[in-house]
């Protein structure tokens, strides 16, 4: 990005938090609402300071009931709203899962149309942050499989903040899924730059080799692994989706039909998860490209380990690493 | 019961006005709900005087049987609690633990409460019920696993019928009830006991569980510790009514107890478990404590709360005021004080011991107990797994990198 007088080094918490803030201030209509989000400023500080800026009507401290949080924000939208909400941790959506997706995803057909509903749910999610139970897991696979629903994840502090603006624009549901361990990364952000559809993939490193597909907290990963792989001489592209649905197939399908080959990294479990979905489609648009199967990287059929395993349980350069080479090796 | 007058009624919005951020929204206030508090169950004041009223004297028989040696157990608990939890606070600070919820302030609530129970009822926890797991049996350093992040629970909950702590607010509620219900069914006159926090009360889990209960008139008590915070949300944030009122609702009794009186809370807390014996349904205890810490190792009170606050639950201090009594009493001596410090000492030292040398986890546990009766998906994995694994150990005993494996 080039030099900018607007562009600043944030965090990409800060940037979310700056997101909210510039939403706060453009539109009366958005509000913020979650379990410690006021004085608090969420347990991530992700709110820091904005219940002090914009008062406890705009920043709300709700009582301590997921259902409640998203059953009330779908009111509040019914009536013009658009309230944001955090859920504390990824594990803790599941009292609301109910009001998600029986609800929140399906309003805007059952009523032709007629009722839209602007809410965004943010979740820190994902692991690696050596947390107790329910802390670190990657759900995200649970609300790509309800129509009605838009999933996004930022992997940087610039999408952080755009995709944050685009999502409370949006007049559909938008569940925002916050890479927890990536928060403290710090990057640049251009508050004043236009930036690309909310959907759309990118590629953040070119290469010819073999495409790797990642978004939220594993395309650090990928991008590491891509340097390590470079290093014996393999050119890897990577490939950051930012969102999970809608899913840019067309981006992916570009790439593969450059590379030939594929493998996509999460750290949600493989069985049934987003890689699966993509594995299938791409095999299907890319058949006659494809050098080598579609192969995932992710977690296991198993209980989002306790902390001190969570290394052996989580994607690591090592077993993408090794993904590539037996994808190379076709 | 008495039943308080609720907070403030609100005019109702006049026609048309929409609220927004125009600033004319109505603010919602907690006025002077404090100076309405209901009075407390208290058995001893915080100078250590016992208390005798009519208002407590229906709980007091309660407790009538018990012994300057019992009261000398109570103090025993509650200090070798507060000591196991000062070491898992000091071990987290040293990075030998992940994190760590204390317990700090609660003590009489949760030995109280405990030291009720007999060895056939049923305790549901939350994550903060060291006290209670001590007088349960369960052994203070198998608590610590799930902390350090060794495993995800740590003991086996039919060992002391104590169930593994549960982190999601408010979930083990419908568990007990239902345990409960099982118990009813059995005809068996053991009790269930069900821990939670104000902030919990707030969880439809818990409206639910009080439904249960109430309809199939589960022999279940229900343990709210109030201790004023829910992380950083005040009481208020939850409730407008005091908590223990929610029952009324319901159909069965709610009571509000001094949460840092022991005896007071031993005593309700056996009231309670008699109703459920004695095929009376449900109770609701509020137990009115004060988290003294922070609300985990990874939380900053000082963000949300005064010092002065804390400064004046410390007057209240459930272990000072219960030694104020024996002393008073003359039912202990120098001796019993000395050899207790001896004990603390030794327990503190007993954990740091046993937490340093907890191993890490074999990484083969993660497919360990994933299904009861195995499953294909999880046999595949552990293979590929253990392939994966070998092939680190191919590459350094031989010095060659690993071939391709997955073709
Ligand atoms: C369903 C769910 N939502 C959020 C959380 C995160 N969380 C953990 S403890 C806590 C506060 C609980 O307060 P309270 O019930 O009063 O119990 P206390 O910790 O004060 O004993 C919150 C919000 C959680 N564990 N589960």
């Amino acid at each position: 990005m080039a030099e900018s007088v607007t562009a600043k080094n944030l965090a990409l918490a800060k940037a979310i938090n700056e997101s909210l803030r510039r939403a706060l201030e453009t539109d009366p209509k958005v509000l913020i609402m979650g379990e410690d989000v006021g004085k608090l400023g969420g347990v991530f500080r992700v709110t820091d300071g904005l219940q002090k800026d914009f008062g406890e009507s705009r920043v709300i401290d709700t009582p301590l009931a997921e259902s409640g949080i998203v059953g009330t924000a779908i009111g509040l939208a019914l009536r013009g709203y658009r309230p944001v909400v955090e859920i504390q941790f990824d594990g803790f959506v599941f009292p609301a899962y109910d009001q998600i997706v029986t609800q929140l995803a399906k309003m805007h057909a059952r009523s032709l149309g007629k009722v839209k509903l602007p809410v965004v749910v943010r979740i820190p999610y994902g692991g690696g942050i050596g947390a107790v139970e329910h802390h670190s897991e990657s759900p995200e696979a649970l609300f790509a499989h309800v129509s009605g629903l838009k999933i996004v994840s930022p992997s940087n502090a610039s999408d952080a903040y755009w995709m944050m603006q685009q999502a409370i624009q949006s007049d559909d549901p938008v569940i925002f899924f916050e890479p927890k361990r990536r928060y403290w990364d710090k990057g640049e952000v251009d508050t004043e730059a236009i930036p690309g559809p909310l959907h759309k993939a990118q590629v953040v490193r070119e290469g010819t080799d073999l495409t790797l597909v990642a978004y939220g907290p594993m395309v650090k990963l990928c991008q590491e692994v891509a340097a390590a792989a470079a290093e014996e001489g393999k050119n890897l592209e990577v490939l950051d989706l930012r969102s999970v649905s809608p899913l840019d197939f067309d981006s992916i399908q570009a790439s593969v039909e450059k590379t030939r080959r594929l493998v996509v990294v999460h750290e949600a479990p493989v069985f049934f998860g987003s890689g699966a979905e993509i594995a299938a489609r791409i095999t299907e648009r890319c058949f006659y490209h494809l050098e080598a199967p579609v192969l995932r990287v992710g977690g296991y059929h198993a209980p989002y380990p306790p902390a001190r395993l969570e290394e052996e349980y989580l994607p690591g350069l090592d077993r993408v690493l090794d993904a590539v080479d037996r994808a190379l090796a076709y | 019961m008495t039943v308080e007058s609720t907070a403030a009624r609100k005019p109702r919005r006049s026609a048309g006005s929409k609220a927004g951020a125009t600033g004319t929204e109505r603010t919602t206030r907690t006025t002077a709900r404090k100076a309405a508090e209901p009075e407390l169950v208290q058995l001893l004041t915080p100078e250590g005087k016992r208390v005798k009223n009519a208002k407590n004297a229906e709980y007091a028989k309660y407790v009538a049987d018990v012994t300057p040696e019992d009261l000398r157990g109570l103090y025993r608990d509650m200090v070798l609690t507060r000591r196991f939890d000062a070491e898992a606070t000091a071990l987290q600070r040293q990075g030998e633990l992940g994190l760590w919820a204390s317990l700090l302030g609660q003590e009489a609530a949760q030995i109280g409460s405990g030291r009720a129970l007999r060895d056939d009822d049923y305790v549901f926890p939350t994550y903060r019920e060291h006290g209670v797991a001590w007088c349960r049996g369960v052994d203070p350093t198998n608590l610590l696993g799930m902390f350090r992040g060794v495993n995800n629970g740590g003991w086996d909950p039919n060992g002391n019928n104590f169930h593994l702590y549960t982190i999601v607010i408010g979930s083990q509620t419908l568990h007990a009830t239902g345990y409960a219900m099982g118990v009813a069914k059995d005809g068996a006159d053991s009790a269930v006991i069900a821990y939670f926090g104000d902030g919990a009360s707030s969880q439809g889990d818990v409206a639910e569980s009080f439904t249960f209960s109430a309809v199939y008139n589960a022999p279940v008590v229900f343990f709210c510790q109030n201790n004023q915070w829910a992380i950083s949300e005040p009481t208020e944030k939850q409730t407008r009514v005091p908590l223990y009122q929610r029952a009324q609702g319901y159909g069965f009794p709610g009571v509000r107890v001094d949460g840092n009186d022991v005896l007071a809370c031993l005593a309700v807390t056996r009231w309670a478990l008699d109703r459920a014996r004695d095929g009376e349904g449900p109770t609701l205890v509020e137990a009115y404590t004060y988290r003294m810490g922070a609300h985990t190792t990874s939380d900053d009170p000082t963000k949300y709360r005064a010092d002065e606050e804390r400064e004046s639950w410390e007057a209240k201090d459930p272990i000072l005021r219960l030694r104020r009594y024996l002393e008073a009493s003359n039912h202990t001596d120098e001796g019993f004080f000395a050899e207790l410090e001896a004990e603390s000492e030794a327990l503190g030292k007993r954990v740091r011991e046993a937490v340093r040398a907890m191993p890490d986890p074999d990484r083969f546990a993660i497919f360990e107990n994933v299904y009861a009766d195995g499953h294909a998906l999880v046999d595949e994995e552990r293979a590929q797994f253990a392939a994966y694994q070998a092939s680190f150990a191919t590459e350094s005993d031989s010095g060659l990198a690993a071939g391709p494996g997955g073709k």
